[in-house]
């Protein structure tokens, strides 16, 4: 694989031209986003006690859309039968630990110490092997598109994405494949573990040191950066009663004096020549609190100390339950929902000491969660629309026999992230993407005049008769086996019935489920010409006349439905 | 399936057409439209009379027609009948195409992809005209040369017809409402909850960045309707359709071709009225709005000055049976009646009655006079003026004679050369004497390879198989007896791999 541009992955199948920094520009303004908070007539009064309703194919589905990339058959299948206990304890078993990205760039560049299909996560770079980076890190963006495509039961995959926008970095500024990987490796490990566990574990990783300067941050060279950030996004976050002070962020940049990072063996450690031994003096925000200086190899544990002293404040609990919030449920946290969501949450999460898995079992069991006001109002976020649409209608990817193949065609799902305005790897900065923390537009920040006519034509490309094809690699739907795995695709009305089920968390108007079935009877009424169509392909499925039949009526309505505003929620 | 991949006759004869401004509104007529109860054949109505006595239009009801006293009109369109008498429509009798399937399905997808009955093609006619014209669409449109949608379809999903060899050419409004939505800014009002909230967010997002909201919502600002013939909004979906066909031809939009689509054509029972007399009923009501619907279309893009830059043209999947069924409805049929509407049409009937056998049976069907491809075919070298060439390989044939061109059109393209080019080394097929008496001589050529010759008649049925071997590169002439022949028109076609020729054989 050459040096990967983003534009060489806009096909005329893909379509669309951006520029290739279309991934951190400024998206247009959409004078349709909300430009005040939206206020509801009907406000949902539900708190965090345990849903104790119906759990039926309903919730199921919404559970599903929320904690998956993309609601599938398979899972739908898998999960169907499960009491609610059942399913969420499913989603947080973690899953297990993948093998790492391997060399797929061979033809294109030599790694000398990596044979190809082996991987470079350990690999030096030598002397005089230019670009090596940029191959590894599309590697491992490849990589990273794989194991969300290929994600399991479990909640793992979406929540080291949730992590990964928490403790946001750029690999283009960490500028190191093996730390990157290692980085998403260590979210993907704690995923489901433990919130102040993780915070410290990132605070010394190699990857945030160099993106976060904690690298250069000595006793007489004292650099803020991660100080500062660790308090204001990692954990007391920026809400109105967190009152850190500036001085706190100084103090805390001393006690993280001394920090290093080593690109030979890909750790860090402390060197306590330049860690800074006075005593740092906390505001009142953290009770006044001190934290002695200490000589030699100890300094190391003031970090510890630090975490302690943060994760010792509600605001830190309270800033998670928001996030997770903003993450699962929904935008808007009023007055109401800080008062039956977000407090209640904040004292399970204090109470089981910042443990993840009975925090989310809280919050995903809630009567909330389940609260048919919080169903189907979720904008997808692009991995949800991308890699989601891969999964729901299971295209083909080539498999391992081909590894140079199988990153192209995950890296050609890479591309199109990143010109939807999210590219796993490098959100926009330390922030994380901004529909998770900018008021009052949130989720809406993803669709603009860019962003909702590229994602309507990816889903148009990969649909259409020929797929997206990519440097020899193509992706595309196979609306044919989609369809066969519903209930009785024979019936035009239950097909459709059952597609949208799947395929839009709200009902369709009757409107558009007439144009679906006038896509279906191409403008007749009597639905038996359809299902004579459909018993005629399945009684010779592999009759081309019989497949384009259904195929040039089943294209169209699909398209239609996954271009509708109904597809672009969750 | 013909393939239309790298180096094929297809590829090698992409050569833009004349840049015209001219403007194709095609209107399907979905269901296999009776052709006819549409188009009468007064001649034929003692036969009807015994094929189709419970649906057969009163005789004194049928609207005459100017210059013929064996052709009328259903009573239900006199605004068509207008037309007609003004030389603003025209009909084409019996189009049809050798061994016409029955089928809605593969029938609709026959037209709209102009394959021939056995093949099964993915793109359409108008799609691959498109795609020749465009060949690198979507990417990078709209853009400043290009500022407008190629195709438009209104009150569907896209058809098959606009399907190009890698992308759709055309754009759906698949509701009327979204249209007016769009140009009025006016959305409706949301539910008050979270998913209605965000619901609307993207619905208006949608309508209003879509590639070419602003080109739509342009011209229509640019032009309001003129004509007063529009009836009421909601209770002729083909009008509604036409209306805004016509505000975006008359706002400018470059848009060349439109599809719009009439439904609820497959009257198998109740297609007249049980109590209201035969000239009443679902299909006349239906052949109503189809008459009202382009009459007021017309008007209005005469008002708006746009009508010697606009044709339009119908089709419907097949026409229907001869013989009418128990319930008062027919089934399904083979040739129909296409019409041809606009200031540049030739005007009167081309092609004669069909016959109409005296004692009609079930298995009785309209002989096709021509095939539906020469209509495309004329559609697009003499109205957007498609070199022939270009023409013959959008329609995967080798040379004209295949499906020629028409005389329909006053309109001329005075930069084509009307010179068929024939691709050196591509097979070739022809008869001598021709009409045959007794016998005729088919020679062949052909670059080598297994290929069969097939003999139809003029209804598309197969009556032989004249040849079906391996042939090494060379000319190669068989002798065919007619003598068995009934007198008529014949098809014969050579297959060989996807490459296919149809010529026309007369028997006498």
């Amino acid at each position: 694989m050459a040096p990967i541009k983003r534009s060489e992955f806009l096909t005329a199948a893909v379509t669309g031209t951006l520029p290739d920094d279309v991934g951190t520009k400024q998206a247009p303004r959409n004078k349709f986003a909300n430009s005040s908070t939206p206020e509801f007539n009907e406000k949902s009064t539900t708190g965090l006690d345990e849903y104790t309703g119906r759990f039926s194919q309903t919730q199921l589905m919404h559970l599903l859309r929320r904690t998956k990339f993309g609601l599938t058959q398979a899972d739908m299948a898998y999960f169907s039968g499960m009491t609610l206990d059942q399913v969420v304890a499913t989603l947080l078993t973690p899953a297990a630990t993948p093998s790492p990205p391997v060399n797929n760039y061979s033809a294109s560049i030599t790694d000398p110490d990596v044979a190809a299909g082996a991987t470079w996560v350990n690999a030096p770079y030598e002397a005089g092997v230019a670009g090596l980076d940029g191959y590894r890190r599309a590697s491992l963006k490849a990589w990273w598109v794989g194991q969300m495509v290929n994600q399991n039961q479990s909640l793992t995959e979406k929540m080291t994405l949730f992590w990964h926008n928490h403790f946001a970095t750029q690999m283009a500024t960490v500028n190191d494949a093996r730390y990157s990987y290692k980085h998403i490796a260590l979210l993907r490990a704690n995923a489901l573990g433990n919130f102040k566990t993780l915070t410290r574990l990132v605070t010394t990783d190699p990857s945030m040191l160099v993106y976060l300067n904690g690298d250069t941050n000595t006793l007489t060279n004292p650099n803020e950066n991660y100080g500062r950030e660790l308090q204001e996004r990692f954990t007391v976050g920026y809400g109105p009663n967190s009152l850190y002070t500036q001085s706190d962020v100084e103090e805390a940049a001393k006690v993280l004096s001394g920090w290093k990072d080593s690109q030979t063996t890909l750790t860090s450690s402390f060197v306590p020549a330049k860690h800074d031994t006075s005593n740092k003096q906390f505001s009142a925000f953290y009770s006044n609190t001190v934290i002695n200086g200490l000589t030699g190899a100890n300094g190391a544990t003031e970090t510890d100390q630090l975490i302690d002293m943060i994760f010792a404040q509600a605001e830190t609990a309270k800033f998670l339950a928001r996030n997770l919030y903003r993450w699962f449920v929904y935008y808007v946290i009023d007055d109401q929902i800080e008062a039956n969501i977000i407090t209640p949450l904040s004292q399970v999460i204090i109470a089981n000491n910042y443990e993840m898995v009975p925090t989310l079992s809280a919050l995903l069991k809630s009567e909330h969660f389940f609260d048919p006001n919080n169903m189907g109002c979720q904008i997808k976020n692009p991995i949800d629309h991308m890699v989601g649409v891969c999964r729901q209608f299971n295209i083909a990817f080539p498999d391992s026999t081909n590894i140079p193949n199988q990153y192209k065609g995950w890296y050609i799902i890479a591309s199109t992230l990143a010109n939807l305005a999210m590219d796993p790897g490098d959100p926009p900065n330390v922030a994380g993407w901004p529909a998770y923390y900018q008021a009052p537009e949130y989720h809406e920040l993803w669709i603009n005049s860019d962003t909702l006519p590229l994602r309507n034509q990816y889903t148009d490309g990969l649909g259409g008769a020929t797929g997206v094809t990519v440097s020899g690699v193509t992706l595309q739907i196979d609306y044919l086996a989609f369809t066969s795995g519903l209930s009785n695709p024979s019936d035009p009305n239950q097909l459709i019935a059952d597609a949208a089920a799947l395929l839009s968390p709200n009902a369709l108007g009757a409107d558009e489920t007439a144009v679906m079935l006038n896509s279906l009877l191409g403008g007749l009424t009597n639905p038996s010409y359809w299902t004579t169509a459909w018993n005629t392909y399945t009684s010779a499925p592999t009759n081309q006349t019989y497949i384009n039949t259904v195929l040039s009526r089943l294209r169209p309505m699909y398209a239609y439905l996954l271009d509708l505003a109904e597809y672009q929620l969750i | 399936m013909k393939a239309f991949g790298k180096g094929s006759l297809f590829e090698s004869a992409l050569r833009s057409s004349t840049a015209t401004d001219r403007v194709l509104v095609i209107i399907q007529l979905q269901g296999g439209n009776d052709g006819l109860n549409t188009v009468i054949p007064l001649d034929q109505y003692s036969a009807l009379s015994t094929a189709r006595a419970n649906i057969l239009i009163p005789e004194n009801l049928v609207l005459p027609l100017t210059g013929t006293t064996v052709t009328g009109l259903h009573p239900s369109m006199p605004e068509i009948q207008g037309l007609f008498n003004n030389k603003q429509a025209m009909i084409i009798q019996g189009v049809s195409y050798p061994n016409p399937n029955f089928s809605h399905f593969e029938a609709t997808d026959i037209w709209m992809t102009a394959s021939d009955s056995e093949e099964s093609l993915i793109t359409g006619w108008a799609g691959r005209y498109l795609g020749v014209e465009d060949p690198g669409y979507p990417t990078g449109y709209p853009n400043q040369n290009n500022p407008d949608p190629l195709a438009i379809q209104i009150g569907s999903t896209v058809s098959t017809t606009l399907q190009g060899p890698s992308a759709s050419m055309g754009i759906a409004l698949t509701n009327t409402t979204n249209f007016y939505q769009l140009t009025s800014g006016n959305y409706g009002q949301a539910p008050s909850t979270p998913a209605g909230h965000e619901l609307a967010f993207i619905r208006e997002t949608s309508i209003e960045t879509q590639a070419y909201s602003s080109a739509i919502k342009q011209a229509a600002l640019n032009q309001q309707n003129l004509s007063t013939l529009y009836p009421t909004a909601g209770t002729n979906e083909l009008a509604d359709q036409l209306k805004i066909v016509a505000q975006l031809i008359g706002g400018g939009l470059q848009t060349k071709i439109y599809m719009v689509s009439l439904g609820s054509f497959d009257t198998h029972s109740s297609q007249v009225s049980a109590t209201g007399g035969n000239q009443t009923g679902t299909h006349a009501n239906l052949l109503s709005k189809f008459s009202v619907a382009i009459n007021a279309f017309m008007d209005d893009i005469t008002k708006m000055n746009q009508q010697d830059r606009v044709l339009g043209m119908t089709f419907s999947e097949f026409g229907r049976r001869i013989i009418s069924n128990g319930s008062q409805g027919t089934d399904h049929g083979t040739s129909e009646p296409v019409f041809l509407f606009g200031t540049q049409v030739s005007g009167g009937l081309l092609g004669t009655n069909p016959v109409i056998p005296a004692n009609a049976t079930v298995n009785d069907n309209l002989v096709m006079q021509t095939d539906f491809r020469s209509v495309y075919s004329t559609m697009l070298a003499n109205w957007f003026c498609v070199p022939v060439d270009t023409v013959n390989s959008i329609m995967g044939t080798p040379d004209q004679s295949s499906f020629p061109l028409l005389d329909v059109l006053t309109a001329s393209c005075t930069n084509t050369t009307g010179i068929s080019q024939a691709s050196s080394g591509a097979n070739t097929l022809r008869n001598y004497p021709n009409p045959a008496n007794g016998s005729t001589i088919i020679e062949f050529q052909t670059t080598g390879g297994s290929l069969e010759i097939k003999l139809y008649d003029a209804v598309g049925n197969e009556i032989k198989t004249l040849v079906d071997g391996s042939y090494s590169p060379g000319s190669y002439q068989i002798e065919v007896d007619t003598h068995k022949l009934a007198s008529g028109m014949y098809y014969y076609t050579l297959r060989q791999g996807t490459q296919k020729i149809t010529e026309k054989m007369l028997v006498m």
